[in-house]
């Protein structure tokens, strides 16, 4: 084992090390847990870098520890893998930074960033996970230590809350491990394959094969939130501001969304699960999680409630991407597995300052909101507006190659729902910006702190401003060689036979 | 050098250790605390000599006195009696070390002796090559067990403990009559012979069904387990960690030893309707203490049904017979041990602490005894049988062969079961991270009983990741050579 081949395991370690010697430290030691939550978040990025140039120069990252009989854990960074893992790394970054200046006076600290790192060292591992039971492992563990995050305020309506994303979390991780086990018994193998590795099972198998797509499906929808596993993310947003950032962007959600493209391209392979017949299924479910969430979000008052509906349709595209089965849609659904991330992440930043500088946590109390924090409602605007999918910013992107991937692969309908869609996302974000922006605002806030003469504290401030600059630079420099499009064409191309 | 010391004879060591230090205990209580812990450590330098003298020469018999079976006492070591072993040694230097901070002054004096005796007893359990050996070391050890039990005093631990003893002796006493008749019908008690000799007779069928039933009793399976609750939720913390990691699976190591070497191979059990019996029972056994654990208010209690679940799960591998089968629950024996004294000594801080087990009532427990919360739930994860965990692995295994089989029913019980135990454990866990009103503190928790609990958890966890490593030292002398299938 070289230091190479380690280097994914690095990775993992870059944030699991820091997470467990966080755990013993004192609440009073701040210097010291923010010098180790930044120098584990920024070794991570490094690392990440590392690896991207490595494997664009053909090198290969992978490494095996035996752990069952017959079975590995085995890390491999493929180009699907940095995918999620550069969006991950990127994204804990910023998210520390905010947290470390959201929760600065508050108790529990150092048990806060302790399981705040637990949850991205899941999020690396399942993303460079190179079969389904080291997936499974590290898709527990997120599990696991997300539940201290969400009931971290103690109350009884946190421990409620935790209790209803437990009670689907892990009985999405059980049918996920049924699906998995039973899988094995079939093929001997759990191995991500590009183009899958079952097309070659005998045809009295189909049957069951299709059973467990559909246990798989249910056990990474939950935590995907598709249609009907939805109800336990508007609830679990009794969690401070940044762990409902990183619930949506990078960890939970976006697990499930990964997972279910991961299940659909590297187990099942795209063509073959569209011989199964389970792909229409499948892309209808994903567009009725997508209107469902957005009609949804419309009737909402409390913004991050909002915000978490609206989640639970915008994760679907990626569903629907990989569903609609074609090269072109696969792109849009990938693409927006980064541009959904970025965008949510900035929205709910947002949201946390609104609720930590002025105390407003309903829509109803936006009035005006936009000249006391131009900056933080700037950055507001400009997700919302890459939400709907207005050019350039990346939201259209994502749809449109979801758009013309539908065309392309003779699916017509799916133009409906995304126009459907978009209007929706309008009619529930427009007016947030509108009132905003142009409504007179109110004599006084709920509940106004200072912080001199930036409108909020810096470490609040920064992260959506980059995030926003991101939104609306991806979205700019699409066709350029670095951005994330073109590395998910690099994907696409892998998994479509020439 | 390396020759000597793989000559000395380790498991005769692994009896006569304990043995003594409970004498020397019994005959010096002042100096009791230091002993024990230094017999713990010797115990455990012993079974390590053992599992070295095994991984090299294989499976190993020892004629004491030299005269041999069928005349003399035998003792017998292979891969399954290694594992056990070495569970024994693990959990019990951790129990002697968190009893070392927990008993003071003249519960201590009392506590040693009966411990290392009890140790004693199961380590030659474990080594016993024939059937009466078994007997009389299941005899001593359920003597010392409720002694144990009664240690703690008061009205409910001398019920509970008076009830135990009931149970224990009609156990031991079914066990001796299927002796009886095996020895009668068969002329020998030495499970090797036995396992030659014995043929499908209507002797041999009421011996398995007497033997059964006793040592059923004693483990408590479902709907013998109505003893179990009130013993373990009753003792003094260390007690309740051995009673449920060790002394319940010693009457379950034995039906394992005649299930594999006797009964299975020759036939002479009505295998598959037994196996089946066995297994139902199992399933039954999860899903009640299941959901009995979720329903108890008491915190000692739910781990106590939990053990109830568990030990279900050991039933599981009777219908599907595999070796791969027999792998998960050697490994679930050895993940539970531990996971489950873990619980019982955070359990045991909670109390020292708090003064009360109440569920509801935990809250705060997570700001002020974050190690003992920690262990509690690190060992409710191998528990769950969540990834990665010595737990994890054993589910995985009973799940793969019942798949394979295609009796889809028992992978339903074992995803149940799980989910059940994560529906009782994260009831505790989420009272536990509720904000305290007010600071109640009342007396610190020594921060041994805390680490020791710690360790313990986090050893359950790591099992998850040495499962191949630990399958070639079972596998020494083939323990289930006996049974069909890969």
């Amino acid at each position: 084992m070289n230091l190479a081949q380690s280097l994914p395991l690095l990775v993992v370690a870059s944030s699991l090390v820091p997470g467990a010697i966080i755990f013993f430290l004192d609440e009073k030691q701040t210097v010291a847990r923010i010098f180790l939550n930044m120098a584990g978040a920024l070794i991570k990025l490094a690392l990440a870098g590392v690896m991207l140039w490595g494997i664009v120069h053909g090198y290969h990252y992978e490494i095996r520890l035996p752990l069952l009989p017959g079975i590995d854990l085995f890390l491999r960074a493929g180009p699907l893998a940095m995918l999620f893992v550069t969006l991950s790394a990127t994204l804990w970054l910023l998210t520390t930074i905010y947290a470390i200046g959201y929760l600065e006076d508050s108790p529990h600290r150092s048990r806060f960033f302790g399981f705040f790192s637990l949850c991205v060292t899941a999020t690396a591992g399942l993303a460079l996970a190179g079969n389904l039971l080291t997936f499974l492992l590290f898709y527990e563990l997120l599990t696991l230590a997300t539940y201290p995050l969400i009931v971290h305020r103690g109350t009884e309506e946190a421990r409620l809350a935790g209790r209803n994303y437990l009670i689907y979390t892990i009985g999405g991780g059980a049918l996920l491990l049924l699906a998995t086990v039973w899988l094995y018994t079939l093929t001997g193998t759990l191995e991500f394959t590009a183009r899958g590795f079952l097309s070659g099972l005998d045809a009295v198998h189909h049957p069951a094969l299709i059973v467990i797509f559909v246990l798989f499906i249910a056990g990474l929808g939950v935590k995907a939130a598709l249609l009907p596993f939805h109800g336990w993310l508007p609830q679990a947003m009794v969690a401070p501001a940044p762990v409902s950032a990183l619930l949506h962007a990078v960890a939970v959600v976006k697990a499930g969304a990964f997972g279910i493209v991961r299940v659909v391209y590297d187990v099942y392979g795209i063509e073959f699960a569209a011989d199964l017949g389970v792909t229409l299924p499948l892309a209808i479910l994903a567009s009725a999680t997508i209107i469902y969430g957005s009609v949804r979000a419309l009737f909402q008052d409390d913004l991050k409630r909002r915000l978490a509906f609206s989640t639970v349709s915008q994760v679907s595209y990626i569903a629907l991407g990989v569903a609609v089965v074609g090269p072109i849609a696969t792109i849009g659904g990938l693409v927006h597995l980064v541009h959904q991330g970025i965008q949510k992440v900035t929205l709910f930043f947002c949201a946390g300052n609104l609720a930590e500088t002025l105390g407003i946590h309903k829509v109803s109390e936006m009035n005006g909101v936009a000249r006391r924090m131009p900056w933080t409602m700037t950055a507001f605007t400009i997700s919302a507006l890459g939400m709907i999918g207005l050019p350039p910013l990346t939201g259209f992107i994502s749809k449109w190659y979801l758009g013309m991937g539908a065309l392309d692969a003779g699916q017509n309908w799916v133009i409906f729902i995304l126009a459907g869609s978009s209007l929706l996302n309008a009619a529930y974000f427009l007016p947030i910006v509108y009132a905003a922006w142009f409504k007179p605002s109110p004599s006084t806030w709920p509940h106004e702190r200072s912080f001199g003469a930036l409108e909020t504290a810096w470490p609040l401030l920064l992260p959506p401003i980059i995030t926003a600059a991101l939104t609306l630079g991806l979205g700019l420099l699409a066709s350029s060689p670095i951005s994330p499009l073109e590395w998910v064409r690099f994907i696409a191309s892998r998994e479509f036979a020439p | 050098m390396t020759g000597d010391l793989l000559g000395i004879p380790w498991a005769v060591l692994l009896i006569l250790l304990p043995l003594i230090g409970g004498l020397a205990c019994f005959l010096l209580p002042s100096l009791s605390k230091s002993l024990g812990l230094l017999c713990a450590l010797a115990i455990l330098v012993a079974v390590g000599g053992l599992g070295w003298q095994l991984a090299e020469n294989g499976a190993q018999r020892y004629a004491i006195g030299g005269w041999g079976a069928p005349l003399g006492i035998d003792l017998y070591a292979d891969g399954l009696s290694l594992l056990m072993l070495v569970m024994a040694a693990l959990v019990g230097l951790g129990v002697s070390v968190y009893s070392s901070a927990y008993f003071n002054g003249d519960k201590a004096r009392h506590f040693w002796p009966l411990w290392l005796f009890l140790w004693a007893a199961l380590n030659a359990l474990f080594l016993s090559a024939d059937i009466f050996n078994l007997y009389v070391t299941l005899e001593l050890l359920g003597l010392a067990a409720v002694a144990l039990v009664a240690l703690a005093g008061g009205a409910d631990a001398l019920n509970a403990a008076m009830r135990y003893l009931l149970v224990s002796l009609l156990g031991s006493l079914f066990y001796l009559l299927g002796v009886a008749l095996i020895y009668h019908g068969f002329g020998s008690v030495d499970i090797a012979i036995l396992a030659q000799r014995i043929e499908p007779s209507p002797a041999a069928w009421s011996a398995v069904g007497l033997m059964s039933a006793g040592l059923l009793l004693k483990t408590a399976l479902f709907p013998m387990h109505f003893w179990l609750p009130a013993a373990h939720a009753s003792a003094p913390a260390p007690v309740s960690a051995l009673l449920s990691a060790l002394v319940v699976k010693a009457p379950f190591y034995i039906l394992l030893r005649l299930w594999l070497e006797i009964f299975s191979p020759t036939g002479a059990a009505p295998g598959q309707l037994l196996g089946q019996l066995l297994g139902l029972l199992g399933a039954a056994a999860v899903l009640w203490g299941g959901i009995q654990a979720l329903r108890q208010t008491r915190l000692k209690l739910l781990i106590a049904y939990s053990t109830v679940a568990q030990l279900g799960y050991l039933f599981l591998a009777f219908p599907l017979g595999t070796s791969i089968a027999w792998k998960g629950v050697f490994y679930l024996l050895l993940s539970h041990a531990l996971a489950k004294a873990a619980m019982f000594m955070a359990a045991g801080n909670i109390l020292y602490f708090c003064g009360h087990d109440r569920i509801t009532d935990l809250d705060g427990v997570a700001q002020r005894l974050p190690l003992t919360l920690a262990a509690f739930s690190l060992a409710g994860v191998s528990i769950m049988g969540l990834p990665p965990s010595g737990g994890f692995v054993a589910k995985w295994l009973l799940l793969e062969t019942a798949l394979r089989s295609g009796q889809w029913w028992w992978a339903a019980i074992l995803i149940l079961g799980g989910l059940l135990a994560a529906a009782y454990i994260f009831q505790v866990i989420g009272h536990a991270f509720t904000q305290a009103d007010a600071p109640a503190e009342t007396g610190l928790v020594p921060a041994r009983m805390e680490w020791t609990a710690v360790m313990f958890a986090f050893a359950a966890i790591l099992l998850g990741f040495f499962a191949t490593d630990a399958f070639e030292l079972i596998g020494i002398g083939a323990p289930t050579s006996g049974v069909s299938g890969g």
